[in-house]
């Protein structure tokens, strides 16, 4: 027995009533269990569907590797060496103690493990995806809020329609227009490319993300000149995150500023941005944690079409290209990643969206 | 009366809707004291609105020849001299504290806030006035309380915990805006009795917004009958059953009596050309 526990029996005891309530330690752990177990399930049940729609794929994985004028006897090497005569289930099972390892099998286009692939790609896209997250909510939120409080003048008008472009303007033209504008006419920007080619390989990539690498190591030079290169990518992808959430705090703050406590916030005497800031938005807040949390994921996927215009080496270039290769292990090693983010993320914003909203706690 | 407190002459509130311009308020003209006011009628009569349009926080568009306030002018006071007034000199008390807390935001707190927005209290002296004013209102353990969060609270208490907010800076005047209606009818005695006393204790003038009109007639000194806008009638209380009004005594009639026998309630009259006369005034 836990020394709490001991604890909440002798008070039960002491006050001769209740006859010993689960105690609270008891009962925060139950439910850790069972987020923990959630979380688990979700993992397996992603897992089983990349796998399963990675074997169910018309593409043979096996002419994939030995190309089509390979003979038999080296075709069924390779088959058994790839585990195919076995049994779905155990190939499943195969397949998770392998990547419970870090081991998500060796990409065919690369020729590299999967994983290391993954560390070179995905911290191009987390770069992108974490500045233009960062821009959308410092912008879209106090926009939002602007709007909001002015309610149907001007400024609302002008928000509402700078939303509405960011939210619906194709990206692909949009990021042509901005390199077309900014890289080709004026030359303020840099074109495409996390970095010019000459600083290529200079930095040692430890976290692979050139913004932190190059200032750990002080080439500033670098720093800069990467710093540059992002500016164009991550405002295509900001001008996205920025209009959805600027859109969706206007709309939540719009219901919030109707409840009746914000009558009760002013009737005692509260200045408007007390009103505004202190009860009005910290509600907001709470609903806007899962909107952040899932515009951070959706990011993470990463943009496809950014990606590809800017030339910038991400997640979504790097599975979309093996996805057009036939390179399986790649695409599922790379979904599996993308979904572990996922889950991630989700489950930070569970946590944080308790300690926002206590009717959440219990 | 020596000199009232507040004033209202020729109060209008109305609204622009889609559909055209919806009068709430039409013109109505009154006094409060030190005393109790009670006003009276069904939904729709105004008398909500009313309360905002003094508090200057309704979203309609509000005109009178006069609101005046301890010889301050409400209707074109600054929106500093107006948050000064909410709270600590006038304030009021909302229908349900299932909305009208913050749901975010620990209880203690918010009375704690309502006590800091008018003084330069420390947070701690702010917390010691609010477990006080929750002692007050007969809750029985304030440091508990203090923490809770509105969803945590019942509608008793949660209505207690509204009087204690709207109470705590002191108040010249407080409007109560259907205090009790949210709440089931054994508590609701519990929260009047908690109203009367502080209003007594302190002196303290009170407009009572209510549809109950045997409710308002024991708790009131005075009563404004309002129907569509305008007032009626105003009768002493101990008087109600002298009213001579055809609505106030509709309203009466229309109430089941437990002493005679009556198989059918008459139905509520309600006459257009009452309103033509532009209501009763003091």
């Amino acid at each position: 027995m836990s020394p709490d526990a001991a604890n909440g029996s002798l008070d039960a005891a002491e006050q001769g009533e209740d006859p010993a309530p689960p105690s609270r330690v008891f009962r925060k752990f139950l439910s850790i269990i069972k987020h923990a177990s959630s979380i688990l399930l979700t993992f397996i049940g992603l897992t089983a569907i990349t796998f399963i729609i990675g074997r169910v794929m018309p593409a043979d994985p096996v002419l994939a590797i030995v190309g089509d004028r390979a003979s038999q006897d080296v075709y069924d090497a390779v088959y058994l060496q790839l585990g195919l005569d076995k049994p779905l289930i155990q190939q499943y099972l195969i397949y998770l103690s392998d990547i419970t390892r870090g081991d998500f099998g060796t990409s065919i286009m690369t020729t590299r493990p999967v994983l290391d692939d993954i560390i070179r790609f995905f911290p191009a896209t987390l770069e992108l995806a974490t500045i233009a997250t960062f821009f959308g909510v410092i912008l879209g939120i106090p926009m939002g809020v602007l709007a909001a409080v002015n309610q149907g003048r001007l400024i609302d008008h002008v928000i509402r329609i700078i939303g509405l472009f960011g939210y619906s303007v194709p990206i692909f033209w949009l990021g042509m227009v901005a390199l077309l504008v900014f890289y080709a006419a004026l030359g303020w920007l840099p074109g495409p490319g996390r970095i010019e080619v000459y600083y290529d390989g200079i930095v040692e990539a430890r976290s692979g993300i050139i913004l932190i690498d190059s200032a750990l190591q002080g080439e500033w030079e670098i720093f800069w000149n990467a710093l540059h290169h992002l500016v164009l990518p991550s405002a295509m992808l900001a001008t996205f995150a920025l209009a959805y959430i600027a859109r969706m705090t206007r709309s939540f703050m719009l219901d919030q500023l109707n409840q009746e406590y914000i009558l009760t916030a002013r009737v005692k005497g509260l200045s408007e941005s007390a009103v505004i800031w202190r009860h009005a938005f910290r509600n907001v807040l709470v609903q806007l944690i899962t909107i952040i949390g899932l515009t951070y994921a959706s990011l993470l996927e990463g943009s496809v079409l950014t990606e590809t215009i800017f030339a910038w080496p991400g997640i979504g270039q790097y599975i979309t290209t093996s996805l057009f290769n036939a390179d399986m292990n790649a695409v599922i090693g790379g979904t599996v990643v993308v979904g572990f983010c996922f889950v991630g993320i989700n489950v930070l914003s569970d946590i944080l969206y308790r300690i926002a909203d206590p009717r959440a706690r219990e | 009366m020596a000199k009232p407190l507040l004033s209202v002459e020729n109060l209008s509130v109305s609204f622009d809707t889609p559909k055209g311009v919806v009068e709430a308020v039409r013109g109505i003209s009154f006094e409060v004291g030190q005393e109790r006011l009670g006003i009276v009628g069904e939904s729709g009569s105004g008398k909500s609105q009313t309360g905002r349009a003094i508090l200057g926080v309704t979203p309609g568009r509000v005109s009178a020849d006069r609101i005046e306030f301890d010889g301050i002018d409400l209707r074109n006071a600054p929106a500093r001299v107006m948050r000064d007034i909410r709270g600590q000199r006038i304030s009021m008390i909302m229908q349900d504290p299932r909305y009208s807390l913050n749901p975010v935001m620990a209880v203690g707190w918010q009375i704690a806030e309502a006590y800091r927005v008018h003084t330069d209290a420390s947070k701690r002296e702010a917390k010691q006035r609010t477990l006080d004013m929750l002692a007050t209102v007969r809750i029985r353990e304030p440091e508990k309380v203090f923490d809770l969060y509105p969803h945590q609270v019942s509608g008793g208490m949660g209505q207690r915990i509204m009087i204690a907010m709207m109470l705590i800076p002191g108040p010249d005047l407080i409007i109560a805006d259907e205090p009790t209606s949210a709440l089931d009818v054994t508590v609701q005695l519990q929260v009047l009795a908690i109203l009367d006393d502080m209003v007594r204790d302190r002196g303290m003038g009170l407009i009572f917004i209510s549809h109950d009109l045997h409710l308002v007639s024991s708790f009131c000194d005075r009563i404004l009958v309002m129907y569509g806008g305008q007032i009626m009638e105003v009768l002493e209380a101990d008087a109600l059953e002298k009213a001579e009004h055809p609505y106030t005594r509709g309203l009466l009639n229309c109430l089941p009596d437990l002493d005679h026998r009556q198989d059918v309630l008459p139905v509520l009259e309600r006459d257009a050309n009452w309103l033509l006369t532009n209501g009763a005034s003091e």
